[in-house]
């Protein structure tokens, strides 16, 4: 197959952005949208020309590394996958695609799709952890969670800090992934006594670093690779107004 | 080099115990006058950098990633050991270190081990109690399963995303440091050199990823926790950034490297499929549960796997081992598949995998008991093949996943560098010559928060406090030599890209230091390494500058280090004579084909010592002393 | 009211505003619809409503002042609904400074994505409502104490019973979201927020049909 690519190369931060253009020759459809993009790449080297930065590690889709709005839509058009689990059996021969970072002011462009998502550690150091000394634990067993509550937590838990929910909400929100972590840490009895600090806290943090908020609009769960559900917003809601109003 | 293993003797169950009360203590008040550097976030980076934060002292945390989350820890699928006996099912401490000796073809430290198992008790409460939302029955008490062949349940799992959650833990113990101010974290900083004063590790020069700004850190200690080395194989199910560098320049700093030839193949991940093919993705061992491993009788057959009639399927494992059937450990099934394969019998793209078939196990159960336990997997198949596992056999080969051998520590995980120490999979480690499954987290998470946050208090405390600073001529030095060799890649200015030399390297080592080595191969490797490494360094081609952002530049700098180790690890394979665990000699085997050990003259931990890149290094023999764990011949027939 | 005013500063806090006067706002639609389904009863019926209105609350009330009361909550209510609005849309803004090449709509709805433009609209509509049926000076024959007069009269009007129509159906889709989100702001939603979904989409059309109603009646001949 043959794809014409379209990315977002930005030199820095402050530098000007623009799309260039690029054809990727003999895609193969087994190939992941990375490795058409190696292959891009090792042409654009061996012509000495700068290659397209973009984040990767894992390759599984468990790192949360990656990330790139393919035509519109964060990690591409397949759901509940991240884009290095992209494969480009998922286009056509003569597609024409465009590929540009996330888009938040929150998160500023390093280089081309390389992006600072540091504003995302900064919220959980603000309360996303149940304080516990190394070596102070109770045992395993002594605090017993009802199966529901734990199976409910992991879906929280699952979270792997990509940033796509950032990337499609319509206002750069970070509420999901905020609300992930409230959710998965405050639903366990372990997370209990710093419950209401833990909520006011973080949706502080958040607030401070330029994100926008929510409307509900449900793009979130629908670019998430972990489909991580909207119900988690509304639990961090109450969180929040029970613990500003009755805390 | 010296070599002092500090290790305790008096009975085994209070080794620990009694090691604990002799070292000494750093006072509390005075805690806060040192600097550690920890190198990595992964489960030992992250769980250490986290205890020793809180415990006072001032930490600085670094990791390549943009976030200590991301590190390859996260990938874990099955789950974590601990011999809590919670099913009541026989399980014990002394039964988990046994079966980790064993399990390791006897070739790891009795201590050592011992302490892994009594700690696994730990980790377990302590991650529950960070919120590490682990598998739960109807009562709400914690789930177990039994994984890898283990006779008992002893593994806790996350769904199949059990390194994920308890990265997380340490990982926002990590941040909740940060906030607290005790621990400093630098992201998208690599360590690129280590700084020795007087014979101490007393800090490293490290690149500003994002800068491209060279600059040095000081620090009373040192800890490295930077993982594995598969990579070297270029295709393994390491994450991309997984590397050798830190470990290697600390080996090139005086830092012996225990067993490099000690890798582990994991046997069931999806085949590559392509020249253009970036890394291997591991499928989760429990599919062996259910599936049956085949390949055609016949060599050359080209008819679709599903086509092939019963009688022209030869069910290799089941065939040969019948008591252990496609349950045989890790090793021995790789290498089975690697026979089939080299036969000409795989199946599929250039015949490169053998199938792994749940045609039996969809009649037996049901397609939906097969998509409850294994949908997931079944999904992430069909998403990287395109094909559909509930109707064609799934294909699976062996590829490099994990690995023993790392930079030698004594009990304390010190390496033989004095204040330099050792974490996670980067020691040489407690798993000998082969790891059990759901054990990696287990030691990661044992040295982090139980081991090294006392041991290096040791250290500390004996050690006259010297206030070491950058501006100290090693540093200097140190730093030149590293802005020298960053530029030394960017001037060569050849043709050809970091990944081409890579993908050569790792094609040449998997052939002949893989699955399966033998005395030519090794010497072959060990001729073509040096010839190899020659023409990266005259026609490797890094576009951009130094200065800024370069993905190019960062690779280039960690295969240069492939190159150089690589060689190490071929000559131990060359002289390690005997088979054992994930390291398979060839001339070594038994007549029915198995790994035979030599403990008469292999039971020893070869350490390397480094005389300079092309120069023989100099082999110290540490012997190993089994006192508890009989040496026998692991059978599965 | 300072842990109001500190819930106020953060953009959670102005949703719940949002939330809370929202259904206010709402529950007053709810009411005045079924105050205008009495239109179909006739004259007399709407009229005396209409008085009713004024009387309520008497004698411990004096004439209009119960209206004047709910007149003012609903005034404050939608000051502040239109003010958080505001400051939350600015926030929005800021926060992606370099917009998409083509931004994709995932799963917003048409709902979703108008309710700012929705509310603009609606706002306006409002002003035209009370200068058409309230004050009368939009109005071609008002006669003050005769509502239901003026409504038949307004509605004989094809322009003012069709923008009336139009507004309905702005209305039906700010409610549509506005009910289900402000469910959804309030934590009401702990799981399966697709059923409240689904109930919101569900009253709004009930609402949108029963207004709309109203000035088809009229046209057709139904109501005189």
């Amino acid at each position: 197959m043959q794809i014409t690519l379209n990315v977002w190369r930005q030199a820095g931060p402050r530098a000007l952005g623009r799309f260039e253009r690029y054809t990727a020759k003999d895609v193969s459809p087994h190939m992941s949208f990375l490795e058409m993009l190696d292959v891009v790449n090792e042409e654009l080297i061996e012509a000495g020309k700068d290659p397209i930065a973009f984040e990767h590690d894992c390759r599984e889709g468990i790192c949360g590394s990656c990330g790139m709005v393919i035509n519109g839509v964060p990690h591409g058009p397949k759901p509940a996958i991240t884009v290095c689990q992209l494969h480009m059996r998922s286009f056509n021969d003569g597609d024409e695609v465009w590929i540009e970072p996330w888009r938040a002011k929150a998160f500023p462009v390093i280089r081309d799709l390389v992006i600072d998502r540091s504003a995302l550690d900064r919220i959980i150091e603000a309360g996303g952890y149940i304080s516990v000394r190394s070596g102070s634990a109770p045992d395993a067993n002594a605090i017993a969670v009802p199966k529901s509550i734990a199976d409910t937590s992991m879906d929280a838990a699952a979270c792997i800090g990509c940033g796509a929910c950032v990337a499609a909400c319509p206002n750069a929100s970070a509420m999901l992934f905020t609300a992930a972590k409230v959710a998965h840490l405050s639903k366990l009895p372990q997370g209990q006594p710093e419950r209401q600090q833990r909520v006011l806290n973080m949706v502080e943090q958040m607030e401070s670093e330029s994100f926008g908020y929510c409307t509900n609009h449900g793009a979130c769960q629908t670019a998430c690779p972990k489909e991580i559900s909207i119900d988690f917003i509304a639990y961090l809601n109450r969180e929040l107004l029970t613990a500003t109003l009755l805390g | 080099m010296e070599f002092n293993s500090r290790v305790p003797s008096g009975p085994i169950e209070n080794r620990w115990e009694n090691h604990r009360f002799e070292m000494k203590l750093v006072n509390p008040a005075n805690k806060r006058k040192y600097d550690i550097i920890v190198v990595g976030s992964g489960l030992a980076g992250a769980s250490a950098a986290a205890t020793l934060g809180e415990l006072g002292y001032n930490v600085k945390c670094f990791c390549f990633q943009d976030s200590a989350r991301r590190a390859h820890s996260i990938a874990a699928q099955g789950g974590i050991n601990a011999a809590k006996n919670y099913q009541n099912d026989g399980d014990s401490i002394y039964r988990l270190f046994y079966d980790t000796i064993k399990g390791g073809d006897f070739r790891s430290r009795e201590s050592n081990v011992y302490r892994l198992a009594e700690i696994s008790l730990n980790i377990i409460d302590q991650c529950v109690a960070q919120g590490v939302p682990f598998a739960r029955e109807y009562g709400g008490l914690l789930a177990n399963r039994s994984f890898g062949g283990a006779q008992v349940s002893r593994t806790f799992y996350a769904r199949g995303q059990t390194g994920q959650q308890l990265l997380l833990g340490a990982y926002q113990a990590l941040q909740r440091q940060v906030a607290a101010g005790r621990v400093e974290m630098f992201t998208r900083t690599e360590m690129l050199d280590l700084v020795i004063v007087d014979g101490h590790a007393r800090g490293m020069v490290v690149r500003d990823l994002v800068t491209g700004e060279i600059h040095s850190v000081a620090a009373h200690a040192l800890v490295l926790a930077t993982g594995g080395y598969s990579n070297v194989f270029f295709l393994s199910t390491n994450a991309k950034g997984c590397n050798v560098t830190a470990t290697w320049r600390a080996h090139k700093r005086g830092a012996a490297f225990a067993n490099p030839c000690f890798t582990q193949i994991h046997p069931t991940c999806i085949p590559q499929a392509g020249e253009y093919q970036s890394k291997l993705t591991l499928m989760s061992e429990s599919l062996r549960n259910d599936g049956r491993i085949w390949v055609p009788k016949k060599a050359g057959d080209s008819r679709r796997p599903k086509d092939i009639p019963e009688e022209d399927r030869d069910y290799y494992l089941e065939r040969i081992y019948p008591s252990f059937g496609n349950l045989t450990p890790r090793d021995v099934a790789s290498r089975r598949a690697k026979e089939a394969v080299d036969a000409g019998r795989g199946v599929g793209e250039n015949r490169g995998g053998v199938c792994l078939d749940f045609r039996d196990a969809i009649q037996r159960l049901g397609q939906s008991v097969i998509t409850e336990r294994y949908g997931n997997l079944f999904d992430m198949y069909q998403q990287i093949t395109g094909e559909n596992p509930y109707e064609i056999p799934m294909r699976i080969y062996p590829a490099p996943h994990y690995t023993m051998g790392g930079l030698w520590v004594d009990y304390n995980l010190m390496s033989t560098i004095p204040g330099l120490h050792v974490i996670g999979e980067a020691n040489f480690s407690d798993h000998g010559a082969n790891r059990l499954g759901a054990s990696a987290l287990m030691q990661g998470l044992a040295d982090g928060y139980f081991i090294l946050p006392y041991t290096i208090a040791d250290y500390l405390a004996r050690t006259e406090e010297t206030a070491v600073d950058t501006d100290h001529p090693a540093f200097k030095r140190t730093e030149q030599e590293v802005r020298e060799r960053v530029q030394r890649l960017l001037n060569v200015n050849g043709t050809r890209s970091v990944d081409s030399f890579h993908r050569k390297l790792g094609e040449l080592l998997w052939n002949q230091c893989g699955m399966a080595r033998d005395a030519s191969g090794l010497q072959d490797a060990l001729a073509k390494i040096p010839e190899m490494r020659e023409e990266f360094w005259n026609d490797l081609l890094v576009s951009g500058a130094g200065k800024e952002f370069n993905q190019e530049l960062e690779k280039a700098g960690r295969v240069a280090d492939f190159f150089e180790f690589a060689e190490l690890m071929c000559r131990d394979a060359l002289d390690r004579e005997e088979s054992c665990g994930g390291h398979f000699r060839v001339e070594h085997q038994t007549e029915e084909g198995e790994a035979k050990r030599d403990d008469e003259n292999f039971a020893h931990v070869s350490a390397w010592e480094f005389t300079g890149v092309g120069h023989e290094p100099v082999l110290h023999k540490k012997p190993l002393e089994f006192e508890y764990v009989n040496l026998t011949q692991r059978s599965y027939k | 009211m300072g842990r109001i005013l500190r819930l106020y500063r953060s953009s959670v806090g102005k949703k719940a505003v949002m939330g809370v006067t929202g259904l206010l706002l709402f529950g007053f639609v709810v009411v005045h619809l079924a105050g205008n389904l009495k239109v179909y009863l006739g004259p007399a019926s709407f009229n005396s409503y209409a008085e009713f209105l004024r009387e309520v609350g008497a004698p411990v009330f004096g004439h209009s002042e119960i209206l004047w009361i709910g007149r003012s909550v609903l005034l404050v209510a939608l000051v502040l609904h239109v003010a958080a609005a505001i400051q939350l849309w600015l926030m929005a803004r800021a926060a992606r400074p370099v917009n998409y090449r083509r931004p994709v709509h995932l799963e917003d709805t048409y709902a979703s994505r108008t309710m700012r433009w929705g509310g603009a609209i609606i706002f306006a509509f409002v002003l035209y409502h009370l200068m058409h049926l309230t004050w009368g000076n939009a109005h071609p024959a008002f006669v003050p104490g005769d509502p239901y007069h003026n409504l038949v009269r307004g509605f004989q009007s094809l322009g003012a019973s069709a923008a009336y129509i139009v507004a309905m159906i702005v209305v039906g889709f700010h409610i549509y979201h506005g009910v289900w989100s402000s469910l959804q702001t309030l934590g009401v939603n702990q799981e399966n927020h697709e059923r409240w979904r689904r109930l919101s989409a569900f009253i709004a059309a009930a609402i949108v049909i029963g207004n709309i109603s109203i000035p088809v009646a009229v046209l057709t001949g139904i109501v005189q």
